[in-house]
């Protein structure tokens, strides 16, 4: 109860708000670390405008789902939690794709079925469990942006290299010079394929954890 | 009948739900520490894909779809649920995955025992779920191609999680840089192990 009771005095943004955003950015990411959500990290990173309107609608679902499941957090039975959980998520994801399928058309018929899969992104479900089940709204907001944010980042990462060495383009405009081109310079097909996703996420795990030796596996 | 074996063989090695869609990636790589384990949740995946792609599929086709109430009478023919989809097909598979467990803890108490952690994690598996999404995007004709679909996907992914599990398992041994141990190296393999599922592309039955 002490916790409750100071909570109001803590500023919005005081040092362990502030670590909750940032965290999920770097040693404490979804996807490098903890491993959850990596389905759509790898399916729809082929260019880095997909990735871009994926990277924003995880956000803005996970930062609605946390505070709602927060708000509703002591009326919910234990028992049935996974059920509240999935339909509230399913009824933010069901929002979004009618949102892109009214603006972005033409990227959501590109993303497919990876806007539905939202719903089972284990990133969302997982935050929900760890974080928003015990937290008050405005943490639970927080929290909920950061594994977001930390979850784009490396969407748009991977998006940016495999968009770049596949087609030579960036967003749909060219920046590997013709001269390049001229003398010998080829796009990597292999880039495109399925493979090369899983294969430029290690890549970046692997830089990360070089950097970071805590992060290692000592398994 | 051929068309039917067609779509079997394709949905295991041509659209595999890990290596082409990399799809119910999380238990994948979670799960694929041993062999033993990895089985189970792989059987687990079979079964539940197998019955919750049919039954999104006759949920899409008489209740969701564009038209799809008309049997109810012609007043009902211009009605469209499809935003609905999302949302009836998680909660038929959170249902059949409750259903599932309590069947399989009545008939078999030793299955159920091995599986058991899984059967309810499968129920946010992003495979079975994609199951479903993707029989609705291909249109599939009638409820034995959804059937075929769905046992293929599920061979699929089982055939995949076994694959990683062993090499998981032997790869302990090997002298893998330290940074890459684990994580990294596990998707470097999957994303091997993908190229060598690509050449089975263009194959028709």
């Amino acid at each position: 109860m002490s916790e409750n009771n100071s909570m109001p005095k803590e500023s919005l943004l005081s040092p362990r708000n502030k670590k909750l955003l940032t965290d999920p950015l770097g040693k404490d990411n979804p996807i490098n670390v903890q491993v959850l959500g990596i389905c759509s990290v790898l399916a729809i990173t082929v260019q880095l405008r997909t990735s871009l309107v994926m990277a924003i609608s995880v956000v803005a679902v996970m930062g609605f789902a946390n505070v709602i499941i927060s708000l509703l957090r002591s009326t919910i039975p234990p028992r049935i939690r996974i059920i509240v959980q999935l339909t509230v998520i399913a009824s933010l994801v069901i929002l979004v794709d009618q949102i892109l399928k009214a603006f972005v058309y033409d990227i959501s018929r590109q993303l497919s079925v990876f806007v539905g899969l939202i719903i089972t992104n284990c990133i969302i479900m997982g935050r929900l469990e760890a974080f928003a089940l015990n937290n008050k709204p405005w943490p639970s907001f927080l929290d909920g942006i950061g594994n977001a944010a930390g979850y784009g980042w490396v969407l748009l990462a991977v998006g940016f290299f495999r968009e770049v060495f596949g087609s030579g383009t960036l967003m749909g405009y060219a920046v590997i010079p013709q001269f390049l081109y001229d003398i010998g310079y080829e796009d990597n097909g292999l880039m495109i394929l399925p493979p090369m996703a899983l294969i430029t996420v290690g890549i970046i795990i692997w830089v990360q954890r070089y950097k970071d030796r805590r992060l290692i596996d000592i398994s | 009948m051929e068309e039917l074996l067609n779509i079997f063989v394709k949905s295991i090695f041509i659209d595999n739900m890990i290596f082409a869609y990399f799809l119910g990636m999380c238990s994948y790589l979670a799960v694929s520490r041993t062999v033993n384990t990895s089985v189970g949740l792989g059987f687990a995946v079979i079964f539940v894909l197998g019955f919750t792609v049919p039954i999104n599929f006759l949920l899409e086709n008489y209740i969701l779809g564009r038209g799809a109430l008309s049997w109810l009478g012609p007043q009902f023919a211009a009605v469209d649920l499809s935003f609905l989809t999302f949302i009836m097909f998680i909660a038929i598979i959170a249902a059949m995955v409750q259903l599932v467990e309590m069947i399989i803890e009545k008939l078999s108490p030793t299955l159920y025992s091995s599986l058991g952690i899984f059967l309810p994690l499968i129920a946010v598996n992003c495979a079975i779920l994609g199951g479903s999404l993707f029989m609705q995007e291909r249109n599939y004709a009638n409820i034995s191609e959804a059937i075929s679909f769905g046992l293929g996907s599920g061979v699929g992914w089982f055939l995949a999680i076994v694959g990683i599990a062993a090499i998981r398992e032997k790869i302990r041994y090997s002298n893998v840089p330290a940074p890459l141990r684990g994580l990294g190296i596990t998707f470097i393999i999957t994303g091997l192990m993908g190229i060598a599922f690509m050449s089975f592309m263009g194959i028709e039955l």
